[in-house]
């Protein structure tokens, strides 16, 4: 029987696009669902009941949610390389650490650097400056996260660096995020692009800054 | 700190209940050393300087921060005793799932019924009891989440059982009232010699959260 794999995701959710960037890498073939979030689709309701939330894999017709437990499900699954988890128990764990880090902390910091403004966006923008900080030591010393080649935690980051936060401060108008204060992230986001599959996992950005733009704008009046 | 297990905790913590009941499952010799969160150790903040909170687990010398991680850890490693997650990849991404349901939606919506009072905490207590219904459906007629046996998700959620009371007496409310099924299951859980030595006695959590109520200036 053949594998039958589907994808619903966000074309703007970092969420969504660490599963797809994953998928490509892997070199599975998938259908790939786009999602209007303001109009969920009976099928996303049903195939995540608990959170309907994008992205959800569905692979043979069962579904699994989270995006984190969605890459190490395809790494688990599909055995072949590049496998994404590392091999040694305490790597692993230092990996998962650093995933929940950032999606916990830095992704949700950066929602605050959004949709804050004066006061409250400065003390937003140098907690994500710190945060960046700490995620960035932890490229020191070696080509990719993962090491010697790209694997769990680059791909859990890549979109959201890469594309989404870069895109993001253009909107807002902020440059917290260089080289000059970055150097290790930059270099690692250079050899990113370098590889099909990231690029081919682009959030367009015109269409993205459109959208953020929007969004804040409707944010705005909302609370007038 | 070479060789060994050691684990940083703090005696009413879910998050650090969670480690221990690992490894008192997988039989691991370890030194529990008690933390004074209002005056944390050098040690403590060495072993997890991006969070400085417990539970932290040292193994030979290197620290592992967080909770599920410190289980996957130990389940990694230990992994020919009493495992944890189940082999399948289907069963092990629903486990995975279902006890970052507990790490999301548990310890806030707790956290609410006894900080809040009227009508927020009646809108606190409705989401509390939503979250438990939602993990009883997913329990079902199993004995055991997942239906292999003591695992993953059960190791997760069991600790907040040692706080029900707790909540209890703040909400003035039934949680077995509304969740027999769920307090069935944890009564179950108590029965296993690792979770009985590894849950905080229900009174003294309590006693423990009427003092931290005291210090955050809650009636």
């Amino acid at each position: 029987m053949a594998d039958e794999v589907k994808l619903f995701g966000m074309w703007a959710s970092p969420y969504s696009r660490r599963v797809q960037l994953a998928l490509k890498l892997k070199g599975i073939p998938y259908e790939y669902i786009e999602e209007d979030l303001s109009n969920k689709s009976s099928l996303l309701l049903k195939y995540n009941p608990v959170h309907q939330k994008i992205p959800v894999l569905v692979h043979n017709g069962k579904p699994i949610a989270e995006s984190l437990v969605i890459l190490e499900y395809i790494d688990e699954t599909w055995r072949n390389n590049p496998v994404l988890l590392p091999q040694d128990p305490f790597e692993r764990s230092m990996a998962r650490f650093w995933a929940k880090f950032i999606d916990e902390k830095i992704l949700i910091t950066a929602r605050k650097v959004s949709f804050n403004t004066g006061k409250e966006q400065e003390q937003a923008i140098e907690e994500l400056t710190e945060q960046l900080k700490l995620l960035e030591n932890e490229l020191k010393g070696k080509p990719y996260f993962a090491g010697e080649a790209i694997g769990y935690l680059d791909i859990v980051v890549a979109n959201f660096l890469v594309f989404w936060f870069r895109n993001l401060q253009e909107a807002l108008g902020i440059n917290m995020f260089t080289q000059e204060k970055f150097p290790i992230i930059f270099e690692w986001i250079k050899k990113l692009i370098k590889i099909n599959v990231v690029e081919e996992c682009r959030i367009p950005k015109e269409r993205h800054l459109i959208y953020i733009r929007t969004r804040l704008e409707a944010l705005k009046s909302a609370s007038k | 700190m070479e060789g060994g297990v050691v684990l940083l905790d703090f005696w009413p913590s879910m998050f650090g209940m969670r480690v221990r009941i690992a490894l008192a499952e997988k039989e691991i010799k370890y030194e529990y050393i008690e933390q004074d969160l209002r005056n944390k150790s050098d040690l403590l903040l060495q072993m997890n300087p991006v969070h400085k909170k417990i539970p932290v687990l040292v193994h030979n010398g290197k620290p592992i921060c967080e909770s599920l991680v410190q289980v996957q850890y130990i389940d990694e490693v230990w992994k020919n005793q009493a495992p944890l997650l189940p082999a399948d990849p289907y069963k092990r991404a629903t486990a995975r799932f279902w006890a970052d349901f507990v790490d999301k939606k548990m310890y806030d919506s707790g956290s609410r019924v006894w900080k809040t009072k009227g009508e927020e905490q009646e809108a606190a207590k409705k989401e509390f009891i939503g979250n438990l219904k939602l993990l009883e459906g997913e329990l079902g007629d199993n004995l055991y989440f997942g239906g292999d046996g003591f695992g993953y998700v059960d190791v997760a959620l069991v600790p907040f059982y040692c706080w029900f009371y707790a909540y209890e007496q703040c909400g003035n409310f039934s949680i077995e009232a509304e969740c027999p099924k769920l307090i069935a299951w944890a009564k179950r859980c108590m029965q296993k010699e690792s979770v009985a030595k590894s849950l905080a006695d229900p009174e003294k959590v309590y006693g423990f959260l009427l003092q931290l109520k005291k210090a955050y200036g809650i009636e």
